[in-house]
């Protein structure tokens, strides 16, 4: 992450930041390019929404730099007022202004120029969220989700250098989550918005943003695409937030082999772990597959039906524990012994 | 004159402050207004004043208030104290005035003249415009005045249970504890405080009035209270203010050949000079007028007052309340104790 | 704003005028303690002479009045606050969530007694009930009984002030109750039904629970009022630490105990407001519902109707109709006389010093509840509080406190003038409307600092953050976000002052201008020179002025509804 700051439109360097004592973020290292969409996602308390904070303006750093757009807005002992930095932020509820109606909120940010440049961002806006015609509404008399567009359009009305969103589809219901996130990651993308998202959970951050910093304890444990997060995760923290899976004890026996009760399971990319070193492996539900004629018999402790895969819960004959996805078509019993295995293991994640 | 208004006085204001910024120390001008404050209410002197500014083109500026009240602002404005003028309606105040230091001597002859001594400051610093007379008023038809003599008396058991007077937060209480203090000391005045309370008909509530009233239809057979009181509701229209005043008598005691016959507890009201003055001689004049035998009649014709000047005609009603002899105790007495009466009240149990 | 492209990050560096540093804030928040340090002025004068020793007064007043005067100010408290509470939150209840015949009525009346003075309101009960008054005297006439014959309670006791005070003083509570009551959301409400709780056990147990901090705020504005009163209790001759402070004070001459006095008052107060804090607190979780939908109110019927109207009816008749009749009958009496040619600039004079007074209160009220917002720091929070404190120091005590810093200030400053320049600038503040003013503020400024902090309260802090991420500075969020969410409670402050301004006596009395007088004025000086009847034409008018903000109030309060809850 050694990209110029001018050349970014949101970078972060060393940023720490301070609530009284208590750093509740430290050396924070990013940088988004325009239009990138990024999300910090971790547990509550990791840090993540005064993170976010910090780059709207509320929050001083307490170390490092915050660049927007080629700008320094952030440094110690100096904050750039959150009014003055361009920043466009969806809140958890919402805080739509309630004596104002829905052009009214989407047109409060929108300060310069003649009214009909105004009407005419309103409109255009209105028509992005798919809300043309409801201008004249107020917004106790919308939905959730359609308060939640309101709040986006508000945000976006102005055209920010970033839109910050502060966990905005938790009060919203769970089913529609992920095809909300996706309605908005299509809007901002057509708007070519550059955008931080905050929250807690993965499948928001997959299905909306292009890179996602895994956080705990105030830092950013790793940095990466999706993909990676959740096939080579940096560490057993990002290996156990994301995604599901289970860490099997094996032996390495040379450069890119490991010895473990599923076999010898061989490695994408070098490592350069000395032979005979024990490790550990992660195994996830997708790398076992089921295979009748695999020697390694495995007993389902419990499953759950997932539509199109079961998801079972097996124990080894080692006593450990793993878990496998397998099509729904074949159905097994609880105690039923199905044989395992780790043939098609694409990538191979070791820990120390 | 008619009052200003809000915009008219900010006006005013702001253009004195600019005009005294610019100008510096006034420079001696003719003085056309003299500043007012007095405890006695608009009412009871505006007509006096208008009459003075119809003779004389003096304008006079009021402002109304408690006494209290008034000597503190006064004190605290200090020498740039626009008042020229201190007016109370009880000497106490114009003594704690005197001793502030906030007036100056009133030396003019006619003044002297007509006033007696005991209604003047002996330094001349004060010098009062009607004296208030506060007598037993007893019910005619209960109260023989031959049972009556003194306030001393008033402490007797044959009058338990049948006395009404006011709240001891009142001064006129305070000044009549404050004489009986001069003439008898302060272990008697207090012994007499609580005979006094022991004797009442009720706990001392509301104002003089409401104490004829409760006299009129009862409660109690007699009440201390000041004779004004009495005749405005013996002169007003308002048959519920006449016909109680029309049930009760005065009784004037401590007269001679009554204990020791010191005569009737009386107040003043009175004016004085301050040290701030600016508008000194219409000031005088104004102090020349209130004691003009048409002013003085006016007191006892309008407020059942008694004039401070000999041989002025008072109205039929303070007539038929009969000649009195006064305490002749210097008035200036009543605020030097006034602190002391009101100890003796509290002790006493005086509510 | 204009965007800069490209920028090295040096040209991008932070000028003065686009960077908001930290210590701005410092200073606006010194600015804030400042003002309320200034506003606190009169108070903090008054409890600096507790410094003089004054141990001879204080053995004297020990042994003899003290324990009346805490006893009574004490009973008068308990008594006010009872009597304020049931008659306060009872008919907010009934006008809020019942229907009965009349309702709609009462629930804008009610709050009339609103606008009657408690010093007016005793003068025409002593008026009317003492042993001389017509009740009493068609009483012995009916019955033949003379004096002695019969018990008729004495209108001039300590019940007695409880009873007038409650009388004029349960609208505060009965305001913030119904205010309250009409922002719960009805689902809560509805919750508690299903619950197993009747129309009664959900009002019990959820609707007053969720209204406490309101009608605590309410009874604690009322117990304030209760002990800044003077003129009530001495015309009732009972004795509490109001008529205690003006008897050491003025009868004694010793201010240093009269100062002691009301520092052992502020005492009472700062407890009060302690309670009151303890209690907002909670009002945090209150209110949360996103959407209100339309009360759907208890149908009473038969007794129940007429139970509902008879108590709506009492509170509303004995605290305005039957005092403003008796002034309405005294006005009539004196109808040639009393409306004299003066009258219509008294009435002016009131208008306006009590419409400046509300406007200027309002202005500081927002001042200082906003930066309490956006600087929550403890200075900030400790100044506010400090500035809201003359509220429950009687009138005349503010006057003093206002008169000698002001005095002292005016005299230096011409000192310094005579010395160095040769000119006299003479009083610049004392005796003008500026130190009047300012004494309104110090007393009153507590009533719309309150309204609008609860209001404000109400708005959530990610609308400020909202409005700033759009680009609004600090001052503009209050302009464009807080002031048309606040409407209704700047409104209900503006009006609150303004009903108390035309009210007020003693400071009026002690520090306004020469030929300046009010209403409030000419009411007392016609009433304490016993002339009650005479009297009436003004205090009647005090009450009509009044009335016309209290109407607005009940109005507004009407339709605040969906505007005020977010």
């Amino acid at each position: 992450m050694s990209s110029r700051p001018e050349s970014q439109q949101l970078v972060l360097r060393g940023v720490d930041v301070a609530y009284g004592e208590h750093l509740a973020a430290r050396a924070i290292d990013f940088a988004l390019t325009s239009g990138e969409i990024a999300c910090l996602l971790g547990p509550s308390g990791c840090g993540k929404t005064t993170l976010l904070r910090a780059i709207a303006g509320f929050e001083p750093v307490a170390a490092g730099e915050i660049w927007l757009h080629g700008r320094r807005v952030s440094a110690p002992g100096e904050t750039l007022a959150p009014e003055r930095r361009r920043v466009g932020m969806l809140f958890q509820d919402f805080a739509l202004f309630p004596h104002l109606s829905v052009a009214g909120n989407i047109g409060f940010g929108l300060r310069d120029g003649s009214n009909a440049r105004k009407r005419a961002r309103i409109a255009e806006l209105l028509e992005l969220i798919g809300l043309a015609g409801a201008g004249e509404r107020y917004p106790h008399e919308l939905s959730g989700g359609m308060q939640q567009r309101v709040a986006l359009a508000r945000a976006l009305a102005p055209r920010p250098e970033a839109l910050l969103l502060d966990e905005p589809f938790s009060s919203l219901d769970a089913e529609r989550r992920e095809q909300l996130a996706r309605e908005i990651r299509d809007l901002l993308k057509r708007e070519g918005v550059t955008a931080v998202l905050v929250t807690h959970d993965q499948h928001e951050a997959f299905a909306m943003a292009d890179v996602i910093g895994v956080m705990s304890e105030g830092r950013i444990r790793q940095w990466g695409r999706a993909f990676d997060l959740y096939h080579e995760p940096a560490d057993r923290f990002v290996a156990d937030f994301i995604g599901q899976g289970a860490r099997l004890r094996g032996t390495v026996l040379d450069g890119c082999r490991v010895d473990t009760e599923l076999g010898e399971l061989s490695c994408s990319h070098p490592h350069d772990l000395p032979s005979g070193v024990t490790v550990e492996v992660l195994v996830r539900p997708d790398d076992l597959v089921h295979d009748d004629a695999s020697p390694i018999q495995a007993q389902i402790l419990e499953r759950a039906f997932r539509g199109a895969d079961f998801l079972y819960r097996l124990r080894l004959p080692s006593g450990a524990e793993v878990l496998s996805l397998a099509p729904s078509h074949q159905e097994h019993a609880v105690g039923d012994r199905i044989g395992v295995s780790a043939r098609t293991m694409r990538h191979l994640v070791l820990f120390r | 004159m008619s009052a200003p208004r809000l915009s008219d006085s900010l006006v005013l204001a702001l253009s004195a402050t600019l005009a005294l910024t610019l100008s510096g120390p006034a420079a001696a001008a003719p003085e056309t207004e003299v500043n007012l404050y007095s405890a006695r209410k608009e009412e009871l002197i505006k007509p006096l004043l208008d009459r003075f500014t119809e003779q004389t083109g003096i304008r006079v500026n009021l402002l109304t208030g408690k006494a209290e009240a008034l000597l503190q602002r006064l004190k605290s404005e200090g020498r740039n104290s626009p008042a020229d003028l201190l007016i109370t309606v009880d000497a106490g105040n114009l003594h704690q005035a005197k001793s502030a230091g906030v007036t100056q001597p009133i030396d003019v002859e006619t003044v002297n003249a007509a006033v007696p001594a005991n209604y003047r400051d002996p330094d001349g610093h004060w010098v009062a415009l009607s004296v208030r007379a506060r007598p037993i008023l007893y019910a005619r038809d209960r109260v023989d005045s031959g049972q009556l003599s003194t306030y001393e008396d008033l402490t007797d058991p044959r009058w338990k249970g049948r006395i009404c007077v006011r709240s001891s937060d009142n001064v006129y209480n305070q000044s009549m504890v404050a004489s009986l203090i001069a003439a008898d000391g302060i272990e008697a005045a207090e012994t007499w405080a609580k005979g006094l309370v022991a004797n009442l008909a009720r706990p001392p509530q509301g104002g003089d009035r409401d104490q004829i009233k409760a006299a009129a239809v009862g409660e109690c057979d007699l009440a201390l209270a000041n004779t004004y009181y009495l005749a405005g509701m013996l002169d007003s229209d308002d048959p519920a203010e006449r016909d109680p005043a029309r049930a009760l008598a005065v009784f004037w005691p401590n007269q001679p050949g009554q204990g020791d016959g010191r005569g009737v507890h009386v107040n003043v009201s009175g004016v004085a000079l301050t040290a701030s003055a600016r508008n000194r001689e219409a000031a005088l004049k104004l102090v020349e007028f209130l004691l003009t035998p048409e002013s003085q009649a006016w007191y006892g014709q309008v407020n059942g007052e008694y004039p401070v000047r000999e041989g002025i005609d008072i109205s039929p009603t303070l007539v038929g309340f009969g000649p009195f002899e006064a305490d002749d105790l210097n008035l200036g007495r009543l605020g030097e104790l006034n602190a002391e009466a009101v100890r003796v009240m509290d002790r006493a149990g005086w509510k | 704003m204009e965007v800069v492209l490209n920028q090295t990050p040096n040209a991008a560096a932070p000028s003065g005028r686009r960077v908001v540093w930290r210590r701005p804030e410092f200073a606006s928040g010194l600015f804030i303690g400042t003002l309320a340090l200034l506003l606190a002025l009169p108070v903090l004068v008054v409890l600096g002479s507790v410094l003089v020793p004054a141990s001879e007064v204080w053995r004297h007043l020990a042994s003899s009045v003290l324990p009346d005067y805490v006893a009574n100010s004490l009973l008068l408290m308990l008594g006010v606050g009872l009597g304020t509470l049931f008659i306060g939150v009872g008919t907010a209840w009934l006008t809020t969530l019942c229907r009965f015949p009349g309702r709609r009525l009462f629930e804008w009346a009610l709050l009339l007694p609103m606008a009657m003075p408690a010093y007016i309101i005793a003068y025409t009960y002593t008026g009317l009930l003492d042993y001389a008054g017509p009740v009493q005297t068609l009483l012995r006439d009916w019955t033949g009984w003379g004096y002695g014959d019969y018990w008729f309670p004495a209108i001039r006791s300590l019940p007695g002030a409880v009873l007038m005070l409650s009388l004029v003083l349960y609208p505060y509570v009965y305001l913030l109750a119904r205010a309250a009551f009409l922002s719960q959301s009805v689902a809560v409400l509805e919750v508690g039904r299903t619950l197993g709780n009747g129309p009664w056990g959900a009002f019990r147990r959820v609707a007053l629970p969720l209204a406490r901090p309101a009608i605590v705020a309410g009874v604690t504005l009322a117990l304030m009022e209760t002990l800044a009163d003077y003129g009530t209790v001495q015309y009732f001759g009972v004795a509490t630490f109001t008529t205690g402070i003006f008897r050491v004070w003025l009868g004694q001459g010793e201010p240093a105990a009269a100062a002691q006095l009301a520092a052992l008052l502020l005492v009472f107060v700062l407890t009060l407001i302690l309670v009151e804090r303890g209690s907002r607190r909670q009002a945090r979780y209150h209110h949360t519902a996103q959407r209100h939908q339309p009360i759907r109110r208890y149908h009473l019927h038969g007794w129940g109707a007429f139970g509902a109207l008879f108590v709506c009816l009492l509170p509303l008749l004995f605290g305005f109709l039957v005092p403003a009749g008796q002034l309405a009958v005294w006005s009539w009496t004196r109808a040639a006389t009393g409306f004299d040619a003066r009258f219509l600039s008294l009435t002016l004079n009131s208008l306006s010093l009590a419409g400046g007074a509300a406007l200027l209160a309002l202005i500081v009220a927002l001042l200082l509840a906003y930066a309490q917002r956006l600087i929550p720091t403890s200075l900030v929070r400790s100044s506010v509080r400090l500035a809201g404190m003359g509220y429950a120091v009687p009138g005349a005590v503010i006057a003093i406190g206002v008169m000698l810093p002001f005095a002292w200030l005016d005299n230096a400053l011409d000192a310094w003038m005579r010395a160095t320049f040769g000119v006299s600038t003479g009083l610049l503040l004392s005796g003008t409307l500026f130190a009047l003013l300012f004494a309104y503020l110090a007393r009153f400024l507590s009533v719309s600092l309150q309204t609008v902090e609860s209001g404000l309260t109400r708005i959530r802090p990610a609308m400020d953050e909202a409005a700033r991420s759009l680009g609004l500075r600090p001052a503009q969020v209050l302009w464009r976000v807080h002031v048309p969410l606040l409407r209704g409670s700047l409104l209900t402050a503006l009006l609150l002052v303004f009903v108390d301004v035309i009210k007020e006596l003693p400071a009026t009395l002690a520090l306004r201008p020469f030929n300046f007088d009010t209403l409030a004025v000419r009411a007392y000086e016609l009433a304490s020179d016993e002339r009650l009847a005479d009297a009436g034409p003004a205090a009647l008018t005090i009450v009509l002025a009044g009335l016309v903000p209290v109407v607005l109030l009940s109005r507004s309060i009407a339709r605040s509804r969906h505007v005020q809850s977010p």
